[in-house]
């Protein structure tokens, strides 16, 4: 048994050490470490936290992000009633159809649609920022480095460039992106967004409120997946428990 | 192995026209296995038990799968998101492969310490490292469904691998590709074949668990049988004790899939696949990566490369060693002619086995990192230890190593100066 451990840890080793390698091959700063409502094995998101970060969303990156894979339902999972969902739905128009006579129409959007995109395609999306693509974020949180670490550093890491540092034109200096120069503007500052819940819209409260909310799009399963963890490893235990005593009685008989 | 009798009607009745109870009752319940197995001999049923869990989750992806370029990435994701308990049957698949992977490796090293491929085990081996080929396919195969970044370039990479072949090379490559590049019709031919070759896989587990059984398991001490005072039958013993072990990994098994199921994989899978933008680093999963090191170990420049250049190009040289490092365990029957199988009793191969585990740590570390710098000459000399272990050290140990006194039989304890540990510990479980 100790030599099985030993080896699973020596197999975590190898595996750890190949992310500081990532990061190097990336050119890029390890994002510091962050505390989390929904780390460790309980962690669970703060709703109030979910709430607020969709109101940064809604009200700052979606104007240039899409949340395709994330449909105005879901919300209700995160603590909006079914009425509000339906009023936040309703202020995105989509384009659906056709209908009796052939023609596509537009109509507000309902809580079964997807989010709706900023931009109908990549090409009217890079027109409209200086050729570059705003990435789509549903999965964002799992697609980096770092996952939310990363993504709170990357919305609070904006400084002035070096003085030797040559930026490409509309190019922001970032500490965290790779290469250090990135399309995006910083996108939050104080009170862009007014919270419903009165919560003073500082730069950290938005990038924490944000990264929760985008942690909860990536892994909207998260929760549960932990909840079903615990208890079928704590029944796991038990029953392998059983199965060590059971082998043991059996094997008690034997000379060997 | 007198026909067995079923007091039970309706089994005598099903036996007398298809045996299978005489049959279950040959292979399980009568078939001696040696009395002093370790927890190593745990791992062969535990591949097969993931391999039907591997079996069982794919299935079920299948049906909610569609192997399309255009909806292929939102089809998982779909699974993930609007699938009742998709996340959990896709995190279950995702983590098995590693599983599967981390079990027959400890397999195929347990097999290497204590020397289970020699006589009459050839073939039971080379069963096996047609096992473990055929997996390697498959979980080449099955990375690129999800066609995140990772899927398309990994595939890009590696069916690249065979332009090295002079003249039609590039024609092989059209080939698996099914046009100019990896596209929507090496999607579809990758899923299909992702679904075909673990049938393939049961196939060759089945020779695999047939040849095991015509000589029945090797053993800690590494000598035959010799009679029924050193086995016990396959049921209750080992069944128990194998149940046991699956609690265990299914303890670590469901740790990772629900509280860190990405553990094994790279962010930029979660990324859908975009043949215009070249990821900064490209890996494959954590189980190539050894292999993948072995590729890249024949540079130009390199000194393994030198004595073959005026032959082949350094890619091809990588290709072929990155292959040459499986086959080579096709023939290690032949490589190892020592007549003493287990490690216990070769003190020197003892240490060289440990140094070869090292081995294949450090080249899985050095893949995992970026071809420059120290990695290269690491690698390089990581991968002339691998193939000098099985080319030149074990053929000279097998003539020169002086191998400890064998115990007379798993039951009896050595007599005198033999160093067996199993046998040692027996004595005194058999007085009490």
């Amino acid at each position: 048994m100790m030599k099985k451990l030993l080896i699973g840890a020596c197999a975590v080793l190898l595996l750890a050490s190949a992310v500081p390698g990532a990061y190097a091959a990336s050119g890029s700063v390890k994002p510091p470490p962050q505390k989390w409502s929904f780390q460790g094995l309980f962690g669970t998101f703060d709703r109030a936290a979910l709430q607020r970060g969709f109101e940064v969303y809604n009200g700052v990156c979606a104007a240039c992000h899409s949340l395709r894979l994330v449909a105005y339902r879901n919300l209700m999972e995160i603590g909006f009633t079914e009425d509000q969902v339906k009023k936040i739905a309703a202020a995105k128009e989509v384009t659906d159809g056709p209908n009796d006579e052939g023609e596509m129409f537009q109509r507000p959007a309902r809580p079964s649609d997807k989010f709706v995109k900023p931009f109908p395609n990549e090409p009217a999306a890079r027109a409209a920022n200086n050729g570059a693509y705003p990435p789509d974020l549903s999965l964002m949180v799992k697609a980096r480095l770092g996952g939310a670490d990363y993504l709170h550093a990357l919305m609070t890491g904006y400084k002035e460039p070096p003085a030797d540092m040559k930026m490409g034109e509309g190019m922001n200096y970032n500490v965290y992106f790779a290469g250090n120069q990135i399309a995006m503007a910083p996108p939050l500052s104080e009170d862009v967004v007014e919270y419903a819940d009165k919560t003073k819209a500082t730069v950290a409260q938005m990038a924490n409120d944000l990264t929760t909310f985008l942690s909860w799009a990536a892994e909207p399963e998260m929760e549960e997946r932990k909840r079903i963890g615990v208890k079928a490893i704590l029944f796991l235990i038990v029953f392998t428990g059983m199965l060590y005593a059971v082998k043991r009685k059996v094997w008690a008989n034997l000379k060997h | 192995m007198a026909t067995p009798t079923f007091t039970n009607p309706i089994v005598k009745w099903i036996d007398y026209r298809l045996p299978v109870f005489t049959f279950m009752q040959h292979e399980l319940h009568e078939y001696p296995t040696p009395k002093n197995l370790n927890y190593w001999w745990n791992f062969g049923s535990l591949a097969g038990i993931v391999l039907v869990i591997m079996i069982a989750t794919g299935i079920v992806l299948a049906m909610h799968y569609t192997p399309h370029v255009n909806y292929a990435f939102d089809s998982v994701e779909r699974i993930m998101r609007d699938v009742n308990y998709g996340w959990l049957i896709r995190y279950l698949h995702m983590n098995g492969a590693s599983a599967f992977f981390i079990i027959v490796y400890i397999h195929i090293f347990r097999g290497l310490y204590f020397g289970s491929y020699k006589s009459p085990r050839e073939l039971l081996w080379m069963l096996g490292v047609v096992i473990l080929l055929l997996m390697m396919a498959t979980a080449f195969l099955g990375y690129v469904l999800p066609w995140g970044q990772m899927s398309f370039w990994g595939a890009t990479v590696i069916t690249n691998l065979f332009s090295a072949i002079p003249i039609i090379g590039d024609s092989i490559v059209t080939f698996l590709w099914g046009g100019f590049s990896v596209d929507n019709a090496t999607l579809n031919r990758f899923f299909s074949l992702h679904y075909l070759l673990p049938f393939a896989i049961v196939g060759v587990v089945v020779l695999h668990i047939v040849a095991l059984h015509q000589h029945g398991s090797n053993n800690p001490v590494g000598i035959d049988t010799k009679g029924p005072q050193d086995s016990i039958p396959f049921h209750p013993y080992y069944t128990v004790k194998d149940l046991f072990g699956l609690g265990v990994f299914l303890i670590f098994y469901v740790g990772f899939v629900t509280f860190a199921p990405n553990f094994f994989g790279e962010p930029d899978n979660y990324i859908e696949a975009n043949p215009l933008l070249t990821p900064p680093h490209i890996v494959p999963e954590w189980y190539f990566l050894p292999f993948y090191a072995i590729l890249r170990a024949f540079t130009q420049d390199a000194l393994i490369y030198l004595p073959i250049s005026w032959l082949m190009s350094a890619k091809l040289a990588g290709v072929l060693a990155m292959f040459a490092s499986i086959a080579v365990l096709f023939v290690l029957p032949w490589l190892d002619s020592s007549p003493v199988r287990s490690a216990r009793f070769r003190p020197i191969y003892k240490q060289f086995f440990w140094l070869l585990l090292i081995d294949c740590f450090v080249l899985g570390w050095v893949g995992a990192n970026p071809a420059e710098g120290h990695f290269v000459v690491i690698g390089q000399v990581a991968t002339a230890w691998y193939f000098a272990h099985f080319l030149i050290i074990l053929p000279l140990l097998s003539r020169f190593e002086t191998p400890k006194p064998l115990p007379t039989s798993i039951n009896e304890p050595v007599l005198g100066g033999g160093a067996s540990t199993t046998g040692a510990a027996a004595k005194p479980m058999e007085k009490a």
